[in-house]
């Protein structure tokens, strides 16, 4: 029930409105819940609305964070 | 898909699985509770327990809508989707759920019932407009990642003067559930559940923010880590609730943090608070009443509130002798515990609501091949 998939805005159709990109999939969706919405932002779309928008700084620094525990203890600490 | 993919990789999930390994003291038990149904899934989905070494056991928390909605509040659905006019509009998981005397909202749509399957609130919205001479009943069911939809739904329709849509709510939230799970003794448990700390929800936690879960960490001293739904995020979360068991420290870490802030989503927060507001207690399949765990509509909104609207009168509902399911969602039985588990309770044929979501353990367990191994499990 709380699932929510990463999708691409690929147009901003009014103020409440955008279409996003699910895999290649378009679907429109509702904009009430976010702000600032451009295109190319990756949204969380729950239900029919964008919840959130994805942070591409932070997924970067969780994946570098993984990467290092790759290496020893110390290090990844 | 970006944002998925990279966080399934299996190798990387195997470094953080040794990582765990190493790191978990093999003196000590590390009892976690993922809260949300969406971790359950996933866990088992991805094989996360054989991942684990036996001493890092994950209890499967109450954090499934469907699962915890209280058959009393599925009969009063099933009650309004038969009333003359009546259209209900559903999200599809509670349609197979079963109320009382099996009960259910398929069934009821089999007898001439007009339930609808909706993807989103704003489907029901249109059926409003488009069937003016129907009372568009919602069916709104969820955690605070569905509620802020429903209340969007609310302004829409007020603003609109849409005068045929409400909203039957049994939004709840997921903090005080937290708590009672923490304070409470069930009275037919022999002993609590011990809980040394959570992987937080995701998407709950995009719209509440971190800072919703301090007094977990400065009240109950139990670590909380606020994980994504992918295998990456969930492996990762649980070896920093390890790390944060053994250095003694009890904090609330975010590891979702390319979606979750510390305030959660302001906006999503403001036009919930002025549709919504929260009710002194509610029931809760498994964990009883819990106060202040629930939201319903406003006085202001109570023209789309089909409580008031069509005069619901509350009923306690008893639940099916043989499911396990209350005491599965208190995180004391396992799926494997229960009697018809596998047995007369499948997903093709569910006698508690554990079975019938896909975000329930028992649909986990018999869709991933635990009830196979009780022994891992």
């Amino acid at each position: 029930m709380c699932l929510a998939i990463p999708a691409e805005v690929i147009e901003v159709l009014d103020a409440t409105r955008a279409r996003v990109s699910i895999g290649g999939v378009v679907k429109e969706i509702a904009l009430h819940l976010v702000e600032g919405v451009v295109v190319g932002d990756y949204v969380l779309l729950h239900v029919g609305f964008a919840l959130g928008k994805i942070d591409p700084e932070e997924a970067q620094r969780t994946l570098e964070a993984l990467r290092a525990l790759g290496e020893p203890l110390e290090d990844a600490a | 898909m970006k944002y998925i993919d990279e966080f399934r990789d299996g190798s990387a999930a195997r470094v953080v699985a040794e990582r765990i390994a190493a790191e978990a003291d093999p003196a000590r038990e590390y009892r976690l509770m993922e809260f949300c149904g969406g971790h359950t899934h996933a866990i088992f989905r991805y094989g996360i327990p054989d991942l684990l070494p036996p001493n890092v056991r994950m209890i499967h928390g109450p954090g499934c809508p469907v699962c915890v909605l209280p058959i009393g509040r599925l009969d009063l659905a099933i009650d309004l989707a038969m009333r003359p006019g009546v259209t209900l509009c559903t999200y599809g998981d509670m349609m197979r759920v079963p109320g009382s005397r099996k009960r259910s909202l398929l069934r009821a749509k089999a007898e001439g019932a007009d339930v609808r399957m909706v993807y989103s609130a704003t489907d029901a919205l249109r059926l409003a407009r488009e069937l003016p001479d129907r009372e568009i009943v919602f069916f709104a069911i969820g955690f605070e990642t569905t509620t802020p939809p429903t209340a969007v739904a609310v302004q829409i329709a007020a603003a609109e003067g849409l005068h045929n849509f409400s909203v039957y709510c049994n939004h709840v939230l997921t903090p005080p559930a937290l708590v009672h799970l923490l304070e409470t003794a069930n009275p037919e448990d022999p002993e609590p559940v011990r809980i040394d700390g959570f992987v937080g929800p995701a998407h709950v936690s995009v719209v509440i923010g971190t800072d919703a879960y301090q007094r977990f960490a400065e009240h109950y001293r139990k670590p909380v880590v606020i994980a994504g739904f992918e295998p990456l995020d969930v492996l990762q979360s649980i070896l920093m609730l390890v790390r944060q068991l053994n250095d003694g420290r009890a904090t609330i870490e975010n590891e979702y943090s390319r979606a979750v802030v510390a305030g959660g989503n302001l906006r999503a927060q403001a036009i919930v608070g002025d549709v919504l507001e929260v009710r002194e207690t509610f029931e809760w399949r498994g964990l009883g009443d819990v106060p202040f765990s629930a939201l319903r509509l406003r006085a202001k909104y109570a023209a789309h509130d089909a409580e008031s609207r069509f005069a619901v009168v509350p009923v306690k509902a008893r639940e099916n002798k043989a499911c396990e399911c209350p005491a599965i969602l208190r995180g004391v039985k396992r799926p494997t515990d229960c009697g018809i588990f596998g047995t007369v309770c499948t997903p093709e044929n569910p006698m508690g609501s554990c079975m019938v979501s896909a975000e329930g353990a028992c649909a986990a367990y018999y869709t991933y091949g635990r009830h196979k191994a009780p022994a891992i499990a």
